[in-house]
């Protein structure tokens, strides 16, 4: 199957798009952001539902807080900032008063990973999808596309208990389906192979539909899974991918430590012991630039999905 | 250095914000416009600077024996990065690598990439009292007399950890630090007052034991004489605050007045604008 797409859009912008779907549709969705309703693109949201937003100021601390209080109360609060702060400086707020008291709340991040670009590596987290994964009761999404960003949105308002989800600021290839139903914790088949199973998350989807396409003009046949939700983990979707075809490689622009490679390692090494290779960021910080040549430099595209690939074919 | 002087760097300071910012495209010219004249006039007349036998400025990690000064809205990097070059911490033409790839000049400041002049990282907002204040106590635990300045944007005031920070400098007798509030009333989602109100800062400083002094932060001579005032004001007990009121965009008409300036870089047009309003005084670089 041949992907394509006719426009590029930000995932941020599937989530405001999403919340302004949940403005109209669920009157128990509250928002909260922390002076950066723009960049959540939270406009529509407060436009049709002002008495459901609370802006918090840069207060993220609160923020969490807040949200805990309001899910006490009957509502299904969606905290919003970028994600280093969203989820990082609040990690014990999220770990007391969300995940640990069983709260219904939202975190719902942009601007995570090194897409963001110029602002640099105070504000690129690499680290959140570990963070949040690590919480027992956490789920943690991280969507490829706008479509599957508005979908997501959607479908955790129905979801009863506390979720991360995680989108960016670049924008990126359109191209899962519009009308999509977004089934959290279950991976989807993009494209079917048998030499090589590659398991990606988030913007790296899309570089590993470019990579299988690389791969196929040199006559490897790689098996591609969309992991949007990285806890819990598809494993059965993984297992049937991995028995076809011996080796696996994993993209995420997150470090390696803590990411979607960990967890599939963690999970292979006990069912099903798989030769390995990560595509993610390895044990360093970001910097400032743009956001392609920051993939380029950190090795978090297709090229270098193609790269691991041929590696891990050779291991097996 | 002599007021007009000062104004004079502080209008090449200015050119240099704005041609970072526009080269790249990205980064914060409302806020660090604002802080411009502050910044000048700690570093090129206030500060006590660690110096070599030919007078030229040395950066020690430690600020051991020498006046410190930390950015605690690390957004404004433009004008922190153009004052320290311009004072000769590093080349004044590496300002042309602001957010580049492979840069020192990262997006907000950091020591990661060993920049001359910088202590520590910020740009994740409400940190940069909690530090000055240690460093303030480090110096006191070695009988060094010098200050510690800080720098905190108004909107940073929201930030629950400035309080903490707040709580602790008069309860530990922190009598020699100069911290600064930029109240240019702006914060990204808009006027500060609407955000998130902070009501009455001099009352809440002065309830938690401060001594505060309020300053026009565009008026060069006004910062240069309070500055000297706060420093008399040191060694009594308290630490000093000076909210200090700034126009976002200082310097720039078409900049001043709102927040639509705060994260935004001119276009080739605006930047010719903005720069027919500031004499070239030291050389572009
Ligand atoms: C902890 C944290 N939360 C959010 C942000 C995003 N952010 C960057 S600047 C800014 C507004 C800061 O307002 P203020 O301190 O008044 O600075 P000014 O806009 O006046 O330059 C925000 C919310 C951040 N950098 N750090």
């Amino acid at each position: 199957m041949k992907f394509t797409y006719e426009t590029k859009k930000d995932t941020r912008s599937g989530f405001g798009a999403g919340m302004e779907y949940l403005s109209q549709n669920n009157p128990k969705v509250v928002a909260l952001c922390a002076d950066l309703i723009g960049s959540l693109k939270l406009e529509a949201f407060i436009k049709n539902s002002p008495e459901r937003f609370f802006q918090t100021g840069i207060a993220e601390a609160n923020m969490i807080g807040i949200s805990a209080g309001l899910a006490i109360g009957g509502y299904i609060p969606f905290a919003t900032t970028f994600a280093n702060f969203g989820t990082g400086r609040v990690y014990d707020q999220i770990r007391q008063s969300v995940a640990y008291s069983g709260k219904n709340v939202k975190i719902c991040c942009s601007h995570a990973g090194l897409t963001l670009g110029e602002d640099g590596a105070t504000h690129q987290i690499l680290e959140d999808i570990g963070l949040m994964k690590m919480l027992p009761s956490m789920v943690v999404i991280n969507p490829c596309d706008y479509n599957q960003t508005k979908a997501a949105t959607i479908a955790i308002a129905e979801y009863e208990g506390p979720v991360y989800l995680r989108f960016g600021r670049p924008v990126v290839p359109v191209f899962t389906p519009e009308d999509q139903k977004f089934e959290i914790g279950k991976a989807i088949h993009l494209i079917e192979g048998t030499d090589v199973t590659i398991l990606a998350t988030g913007h790296l989807v899309w570089e590993a539909i470019q990579a299988a396409e690389i791969l196929e003009e040199k006559g490897i046949k790689a098996d591609v899974l969309n992991i949007h939700t990285i806890k819990p983990l598809d494993t059965a979707a993984i297992l049937a991918s991995i028995s076809k075809t011996g080796c696996v490689v994993t993209a995420e622009e997150h470090q390696i430590n803590g990411g979607l490679g960990d967890s599939v390692a963690q999970f292979l090494s006990q069912n099903h012991p798989t030769p390995q290779e990560f595509v993610g960021v390895n044990d360093s910080f970001g910097e400032s630039g743009k956001p392609a040549d920051l993939m380029e430099k950190y090795g978090l595209n297709a090229a270098a999905i193609v790269e691991k690939s041929i590696k891990a074919i050779a291991r097996k | 250095m002599q007021t007009q002087e000062l104004k004079n760097v502080a209008s090449q300071v200015r050119r240099d914000i704005l041609r970072q910012v526009h080269a790249c495209q990205s980064g914060h010219p409302g806020g660090s416009l604002g802080c411009t004249d502050l910044l000048v006039g700690l570093y090129f007349n206030t500060m006590k600077l660690a110096q070599d036998a030919n007078g030229n400025v040395v950066f020690n990690m430690s600020g051991n024996q020498e006046d410190v000064f930390y950015l605690s809205n690390g957004h404004i990097s433009p004008v922190m990065y153009s004052v320290l070059a311009r004072r000769g911490y590093f080349p004044v033409k590496e300002l042309a690598t602001f957010r580049q790839l492979n840069s020192r000049l990262q997006g907000h400041p950091t020591p990661h990439e060993h920049l001359e002049g910088i202590r520590i990282a910020s740009g994740s907002l409400g940190q940069g009292l909690s530090v000055a204040i240690g460093t303030a106590q480090a110096k006191k635990l070695s009988n060094d007399t010098s200050t510690v300045y800080c720098l905190m944007g108004d909107g940073e005031q929201n930030e629950g950890q400035v309080w903490e920070a707040a709580m602790y400098a008069p309860h530990h007798k922190v009598d020699n630090l100069i911290a600064f509030i930029d109240e240019n009333g702006q914060q990204i989602d808009g006027p500060t007052e609407k955000v998130m109100s902070n009501r009455d800062l001099e009352a809440k400083y002065k309830a938690f034991g401060w001594q505060v002094l309020r300053m026009d932060g565009n008026d060069m001579e006004e910062v240069i004489n309070t500055l000297a005032h706060a420093k008399s004001l040191l060694g009594q007990g308290s630490p000093i605050m000076i909210l200090m009121k700034t126009e976002m965009g200082a310097g720039v008409d078409f900049m001043m007045g709102s927040h639509k300036w705060h994260g935004v870089a001119p276009n080739d047009q605006q930047l010719a604008d903005a720069l027919a309003q500031l004499n070239e005084t030291l050389g572009d670089y």
